[in-house]
């Protein structure tokens, strides 16, 4: 099976061609114009509705035309304020939002994902990751 | 496209709205309009920013200055200064208390970040059922330079020297245990993952599996290598349905790309991956129990010797470990032990992830370097306690655990320290009471769940608890005597003392610690007769103050048991050997003349 990953470096060079990959996500055409969308799908987050938050997400976003990829991650740990999302606009920062119900939804599509303006109900990153300790 | 130039972030987490960071946002927006700014500055209210303790925060975007404890009378100042002039107010900075200088920008403001992610690294970041996202984050190089750079026994001194220790409850230093299976001789040995997750209130290992299952696989895999294991068994309650889905998805993924199967990395490892399903009971987190219920027998503990680690599922050695203890593994790896032991304590290195949960503003999952104070995770990461009512205390280690109070909040959060103060780390549920709850009514709440999860081995834990349960249902009906005190507190030793496993070891921690803590609780509700938190019902008074009472009638109307008497126009009056304090009464009343006692 051609799949498998024989050593190391094969497993360095999958990664180093995954992570160019998941940047820019191959799926778009106009990869600098493309929004990225994280919706925590815990199990905390699907029960306060986050289903509905991304089924939304991807059919408004696609009927709007706004070239964008959402993908489900897991628990964010801001349990208090489910469903939350992230959403990367070309060349920012990743912004998380919190209590994205639908209406939340079509705001943040109309303010920020179109017009890059913030919306109130940011989550401010509160923690260090591994990376920068 | 209107882009603003500036953003002014107005913390309106729950603690700074109590600290009106809301009319600090309108301050900041009028005057940011009388400034003529406002096409160009945007006011944004955010969520908590976790450093409550200095707030309300505003914070500038893009140059990040972080201002702290702004009133709403620093609005115009703030406007005027900053963003007209692009001078920064210096009074507003933050001030390091150590070396008292003021601190302009939250780059360098990371030390108010008090959560460090390590075990949750991936959780909300990448895609779980995406075995592509986690190789891009470095997934399973750990393994790779495992198994083509280091023999078992140096990928065990690795773990031994990172201090990682078990993350379930105990403690054990998890390097130790390893080396001790590895020790044992035998043709087959097991790795088993304890995704039991029993605790009431705690989720962390679930969202470690649901958010991030290939972490554990990898680590299961590494272990295997050191232990000399070739399966690995995941026991998780069936009632983890999202958890179990994506750990299965996560083992094919894994089967796929050949980093479960055989022949691992081309070294000739091999490991594989089975899941098994518990039926959620409390006693089969236990390792011992956990083991016999995989085998298909009764979930019931043996005594320990003989461990796991030499003689465990089917009799062969078996290394057990939590979710959440594997989860740190491929990080100790990528990063170095000497990076992982220089995080947290000494003798508690690392992390722990909690679920902050009860009366705190900001519910939700967290992970702190060890050492952290109780103080610092429930007023600044959990924004202090909701409606602004008063702190009470904190129950950590769920029913093997205690309460903790005012007194205990500057204590590091380490495994010692919470057992030399009468509770635990447990697997990490963190409740946060305040003044409305009643600290015998939360023992016996503990005690329930005991009763009700003792699997009746051994006669301590199943008479004893169901014989505790009894005293503390007597005291909470206004029933107790005060000898009930002593009798509660020499029965818990005895139990604490006799019991065969931690289940029963640990049950009457509640017990204990609320006895230690509160004393004068438990005597007001044996010696006066009076819950002094209002909530144990058979001991409120329900009455009428006559000189608020009008005599509409009203209450003795819906009083379901007639126990409301008097004539029309004059005071009324509550017989309490009637009343069942239902409330009715109370809800009723237009004129405030019912209250409890
Ligand atoms: C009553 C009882 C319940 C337990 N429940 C769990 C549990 O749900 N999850 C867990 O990982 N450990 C639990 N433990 C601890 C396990 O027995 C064992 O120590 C642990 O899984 C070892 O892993 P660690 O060293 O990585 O912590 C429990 C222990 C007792 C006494």
């Amino acid at each position: 099976m051609s799949d498998k990953v024989r050593n190391l470096q094969e497993l360095r060079n999958l990664r180093d061609e995954l992570k160019g990959r998941l940047l820019l996500r191959e799926k778009s055409k106009a990869p600098e114009k493309l929004v990225q969308i994280k919706v925590s799908m815990a199990t905390c987050g699907i029960a306060s509705g986050a289903r509905e938050t991304m089924s939304y997400l991807i059919e408004e976003l696609d009927q709007q035309g706004v070239d964008a990829i959402v993908t489900q991650t897991g628990c964010m740990g801001y349990c208090y304020a489910e469903p939350t999302i992230e959403v990367t606009l070309p060349g920012e920062k990743p912004v998380v939002f919190g209590h994205v119900d639908t209406v939340k939804a079509a705001e943040i599509i109309e303010k920020y994902i179109k017009k890059g303006e913030l919306v109130d109900g940011i989550i401010p990153d509160t923690y260090n990751t591994i990376d920068n300790k | 496209m209107a882009k603003f130039k500036y953003h002014v972030l107005v913390c309106g987490g729950t603690g700074c709205r109590a600290s009106q960071s809301e009319t600090i946002a309108a301050n900041i927006k009028r005057a940011v309009a009388e400034n003529n700014l406002a096409n160009e500055v945007q006011v944004i209210k955010t969520g908590c920013f976790g450093f409550c303790e200095k707030g309300p925060v505003v914070k500038m975007v893009p140059d990040n200055t972080f201002y702290v404890q702004v009133t709403p009378g620093d609005a115009d100042e703030l406007v005027l200064e900053h963003l007209v002039k692009g001078r920064k107010v210096k009074r507003l900075l933050y001030v390091d208390p150590e070396t008292h200088t003021a601190v302009s920008d939250s780059k360098h403001m990371d030390f108010y970040k008090k959560q460090l992610r390590i075990a949750l690294r991936n959780c909300g970041f990448i895609d779980p059922e995406n075995i592509e996202e986690y190789i891009a984050r470095d997934g399973y190089s750990a393994l790779g330079t495992v198994l083509e750079q280091y023999s078992p026994e140096k990928a065990i001194e690795v773990v031994k020297a990172s201090g990682l220790r078990g993350r379930g409850g105990g403690g054990f230093p998890t390097g130790l245990k390893w080396e001790l299976t590895r020790k044992s001789k035998a043709e087959q040995k097991f790795v088993v993952c304890n995704a039991d997750e029993g605790d009431p209130g705690a989720f962390m290992d679930r969202s470690i599996l649901e958010g991030d299952p290939h972490s554990v696989l990898e680590a299961m895999a590494i272990c295997g290598y050191c232990i000399g294991a070739d399966k690995g068994l995941i026991y998780i309650r069936a009632e983890y349905p999202l958890a179990i889905k994506r750990l299965k998805i996560a083992i094919e993924q894994a089967r796929k790309y050949g980093f479960l199967g055989n022949d691992i990395f081309g070294s000739g490892f091999n490991f594989d991956v089975t899941i098994r399903y518990g039926a959620g009971a409390f006693v089969c987190g236990e390792e011992t129990a956990l083991i016999h219920s995989m085998e298909g027998k009764r979930g019931e503990p043996t005594v320990k010797p003989p461990f796991p680690a030499q003689c465990g599922y089917q009799g062969k050695p078996t290394n057990v470990n939590n979710v959440e203890t594997f989860a740190n593994i491929p990080v100790i790896f990528l990063k170095g032990a000497d990076w992982f032991s220089n995080i947290g304590t000494p003798k508690s290195p690392g992390t722990k992830v909690f679920a902050l949960a009860g009366k705190v503003n900001n519910v939700g999952l967290i992970e702190v370097p060890m050492g952290t104070t109780l103080r610092e995770v429930i007023f600044d990461i959990g924004g202090g306690i909701k409606s602004g009512k008063k702190f009470k205390a904190v129950q950590t280690g769920g029913p093997s655990g205690g309460c903790l109070t005012e007194k205990h909040l500057d204590l590091p959060i380490d495994y010692e320290t919470l057992v030399a103060n009468g509770s635990m780390m447990g697997s990490g549920g963190m409740i946060v009471m305040d003044e409305d709850d009643c600290m015998v009514s939360v023992a016996k709440f503990y005690l329930d769940f005991t009763v009700e999860e003792s699997c009746g081995k051994c006669s301590p834990c199943r008479i004893g608890n169901k014989r505790l349960h009894e005293l503390l249902d007597k005291i909470t009906l206004g029933q107790g005597e005060e000898a009930d005190l002593s009798r509660l507190r020499n029965l818990a030793t005895v139990i604490k003392d006799t019991a065969l496993c931690g289940l029963g070891q640990t049950s009457p921690n509640p017990v204990l610690s609320t006895l230690d803590n509160f004393p004068e609780e438990y005597e007001a509700h044996v010696k006066e007769g009076k819950c002094p938190a209002g909530q144990c019902r058979a001991l409120m008074q329900y009455v009428i103050d006559p000189n608020l009472c009008v005599g509409c009638t009203l209450c003795s109307r819906v009083c379901p048991v007639d126990a409301i008497s008097g004539s029309k126009k004059t005071p009324h009056f509550i017989n309490s050997m009637v009343c069942i304090k239902c409330g009715a009464c109370m809800e009723k009343c237009k004129f405030g003349a019912i209250s409890v006692q």
